[in-house]
């Protein structure tokens, strides 16, 4: 069974939720719509204060290249335009709506009728794709229209689907692929018209057998998918590490997978990329698990983007007592919230709650140099050694030593004896050698 | 509402802890030592307590009253060089050379470095190797093995193994007439015969190894890069004269070098972090035993070996950084 060669981890997985179908979470009386859920520029409203609006109406407009168009997830009015505080802990501009009796904007085809015929030219796909906001939703949330133009001068080979969903606890990518397994496999076929490629492979992680059968079932009807069944190690949903396992190709450092002919998409976009070109549907829910171990009701849960953490929580049987920290994402890469207003957006994956025991960190001791840190980074970086210029301020010798190629998948410092906090200077040491960067571009 | 921690990811924690590596590898040692206490008997036991103790002891000394800093004998690190200093002496050595070699081990060797993960060079080893050209007399006193003793005096001593080996060619005598005189081949490998402590025991100490190879304590590349390059060396030399140099089986089960290799060499703090830097590593190891086992002054090289090792692992870390993932690429 394949899987990348690199460094690695198996952290406990966790998966409690993994038989719970996908319940929908009711409409909740208010929402806010964050302008920066993706990455790049952030959209800019179309909307004001006042206005009303049906759902799935376009309520704010991606208009730079790396953007993308956000549409109401609710139908309601507009309370307001203001700064809440997002996942990321920052303060951002949201859309605020209070909803009212759900009404979905009339173009939009509501049925459950799986259409398979796709017209479209490649053109007007990636276009559809582009106006309906369908961001990247493994997390990083990039603009997905943009990942489906191929530069000049470069060709795609394969587009491979990340079905691995290798973060703990997370199950929402493995739901999706049990319960919408035939619209999934008519995005793909619609992505690998866009690209214009004929091979496409889905990978699953082992311990989604059920996903694995069920979907390969599924593949043989159709013409260039296949799936690859492949071992447990995080960080395998990572682009560059699934493209190492899929088809043994490395991305060179600082480069895209499209240069070594790959697109890679999580599944849960290749979805969203079936609802908007064939029901004409934007992006204004996702799947999103709730759990944790002292979580009454582990659930996978069909959310309107811009619902509030906490009525997500609520469904899954309410905050435990005691709780110690809730994270939007999974443990090894999700982010500790400050605060349980915060909207889910596109990029939301799970809602992760842990008890005040499982919140602390390791007792940090002097590093030891067992090397773990070495033997365990996927990009064959030396973290111990990085974190020590970062802590000396050498930021040039960082990005000599590469630090840009870190990902965060936080393997590091996962394993490290010593409770290192080694991620943390990385981070510290990444944003400084970015600016860096950034400056000498300038000049 | 109760207040809710925030902290950067990764949220979770391998179940590690610099605790259970020490204690994994107090366990690793626990075949050599059984083997050490039967075969020296209660002089064993007494010179590794004592070991153990003093260094436990001396580090506790130092952290508290002259450092005055949070005390970590509980880590286990000072245990090990305990069990490691003991493992490298004859078991009739006077207790008080052992106790001045426990602070010179911990004092000299860790403390002044700043402790735990900041020492250059082994601890064990600065404190065997201060013994030794210090007391070289009763560091050089073997006793010959008596399975199970309980007397702690009137042992019969001789040289080591290899001692004979070297200080017959030096007089001019073949190997081969040499070989009669020490332990037969097997007794060698079991660790029937005189010698340090831990060092007697090939078999026991291969165990120890692959125990910390199976709970990731460390990896094969510095154990297997020593042992195969004193191999190689060793056999070229007794290739070329099989009279005057003794055959790299030989080499490889007399002496510490198993000691060396799995413990003394792989010991984490001294050594380099990177795959590359640990095969560097191990192979200049080994090349220096043997260059001082055949061709210097002493008939035992290892510990010389892994010292000066010790010295070039910042030199190793830096000259030999990982291939990183995408840097050269060969795809297709």
């Amino acid at each position: 069974m394949k899987t990348f060669k690199l460094g690695g981890v198996h952290p406990p997985e966790n998966k409690f939720s993994e038989k719970q179908p996908v319940e929908i979470l009711p409409v909740p009386e208010s929402v806010s719509i964050p302008l920066a859920q993706h990455l790049g520029v952030p959209a800019n409203p179309v909307v004001k204060k006042g206005d009303k609006v049906k759902t799935g109406q376009l309520i704010a407009k991606g208009e730079a290249f790396i953007s993308a168009n956000i549409h109401s997830s609710v139908t309601g009015t507009v309370t307001k335009i203001d700064d809440v505080i997002d996942t990321s802990g920052y303060r951002k501009k949201a859309i605020i709506i209070k909803t009212e009796e759900d009404e979905w904007d009339g173009s939009i085809d509501t049925s459950d009728n799986l259409i398979k015929e796709c017209n479209l030219s490649r053109e007007d796909i990636v276009k559809k794709i582009n106006e309906m906001g369908i961001v990247g939703m493994g997390g990083a949330a990039f603009p997905s229209h943009v990942k489906l133009m191929v530069p000049k001068g470069k060709k795609a080979e394969y587009f491979l689907i990340n079905g691995v969903e290798c973060e703990p606890y997370l199950t929402a990518d493995h739901r999706l692929m049990l319960e919408k397994g035939e619209e999934l496999m008519v995005g793909i076929t619609i992505q690998m018209k866009a690209l214009g490629v004929d091979k496409a492979i889905i990978g699953i992680e082992n311990n989604k057998p059920d996903a694995i059968e069920y979907i390969g079932k599924l593949a043989q009807e159709y013409k260039g998918i296949s799936v690859e069944p492949l071992k447990i190690k995080y960080p395998q949903g990572a682009e560059k590490q699934l493209i190492k396992a899929l088809i043994n190709r490395e991305v060179p450092s600082g480069k895209l997978p499209i240069e070594v002919g790959c697109v890679v998409h999580n599944v849960g976009t290749a979805f969203a990329v079936y609802e908007a070109v064939q029901k004409n549907k934007p992006l204004i829910e996702r799947i999103i698990t709730v759990t944790g171990s002292n979580i009454e009701k582990p659930c996978n849960l069909m959310v309107r983007i811009g619902s509030p953490v906490a009525a997500l929580i609520e469904v899954a049987g309410g905050l435990p007592d005691n709780p110690g920290k809730v994270i939007s994402g999974g443990p090894m890469m999700g982010k500790a919230l400050n605060d349980l207003d915060v909207p889910v957006t596109k990029g939301t994956s799970g809602i992760l709650v842990f008890s005040k025991k499982q919140s602390g960190r390791v007792p940090e001791i002097t590093c030891i140099r067992c090397g773990k840190c070495v033997n365990t980074c996927p990009m064959a970086l030396e973290p111990f050694f990085l974190a020590l210029l970062v802590d000396k301020q050498r930021f040039e010798d960082c990005e000599e030593n590469m630090i840009m190629d870190c990902m965060e998948c936080g393997s590091c410092h996962f394993v490290c004896p010593s409770g290192r906090p080694l991620l943390d200077s990385i981070r510290v040491g990444k944003s400084n050698v970015g600016k860096m960067i950034r400056e000498r571009s300038d000049k | 509402m109760s207040l809710l921690t925030v902290s950067g990811s990764p949220h979770v924690h391998a179940d590690e802890s610099v605790r259970k590596i020490m204690y994994g590898v107090l366990i690793s040692l626990v075949p050599a030592m059984l083997v050490s206490f039967y075969f020296f008997g209660l002089g064993a036991i007494i010179v590794t307590l004592t070991a153990v103790v003093s260094c436990v002891v001396f580090e506790f000394l130092i952290q508290k009253y002259l450092i005055k800093g949070p005390v970590t004998i509980c880590d286990g690190s000072a245990i090990i060089t305990g069990v490691l200093l003991a493992f490298n002496v004859p078991s009739n050595l006077p207790l008080w050379i052992v106790v001045v070699g426990s602070f010179v081990a911990i004092g000299m060797g860790k403390m002044t470095f700043g402790g735990l993960g900041k020492n250059p060079f082994n601890p064990a080893l600065v404190g065997r190797v201060f013994m030794m050209i210090s007391f070289p007399v009763q560091m050089t006193t073997w006793p010959k093995p008596i399975p199970l003793n309980t007397q702690l005096t009137d042992v019969v001593t001789g040289p080591t193994a290899l001692a004979v080996v070297k200080d017959g060619v030096g007089r001019g005598e073949k190997v081969s007439e040499l070989l009669p005189k020490v332990p037969e081949y097997m007794d060698l490998f079991i660790g029937n015969m005189g010698g340090s402590l831990g060092e007697i025991s090939a078999i026991a100490l291969i165990l120890g190894g692959l125990y910390m190879l199976v709970r990731k304590i460390i990896t094969w590349h510095i154990p297997v890069s020593y042992i195969g390059s004193v191999f190689i060396f060793t056999g070229i030399l007794w290739w070329v004269n099989p009279d005057i140099y003794v055959d790299p089986v030989f080499h490889l089960i007399t002496g510490g070098l198993m000691l060396g290799a799995i413990y003394m060499a792989t010991d984490m703090v001294t050594s380099p972090m990177t795959p590359k830097g640990m095969l560097i590593f191990g192979i200049g190891c080994g090349v220096l035993t043997v260059v001082i086992r055949v061709f210097g002054a002493y008939p035992e090289g290892v510990s010389f070996a892994i010292l000066i090792m010790n010295a070039f692992v910042p030199i190793i870390d830096r000259a030999f950084k990982p291939k990183r993932f995408g840097e050269e690429v060969k795809n297709g």
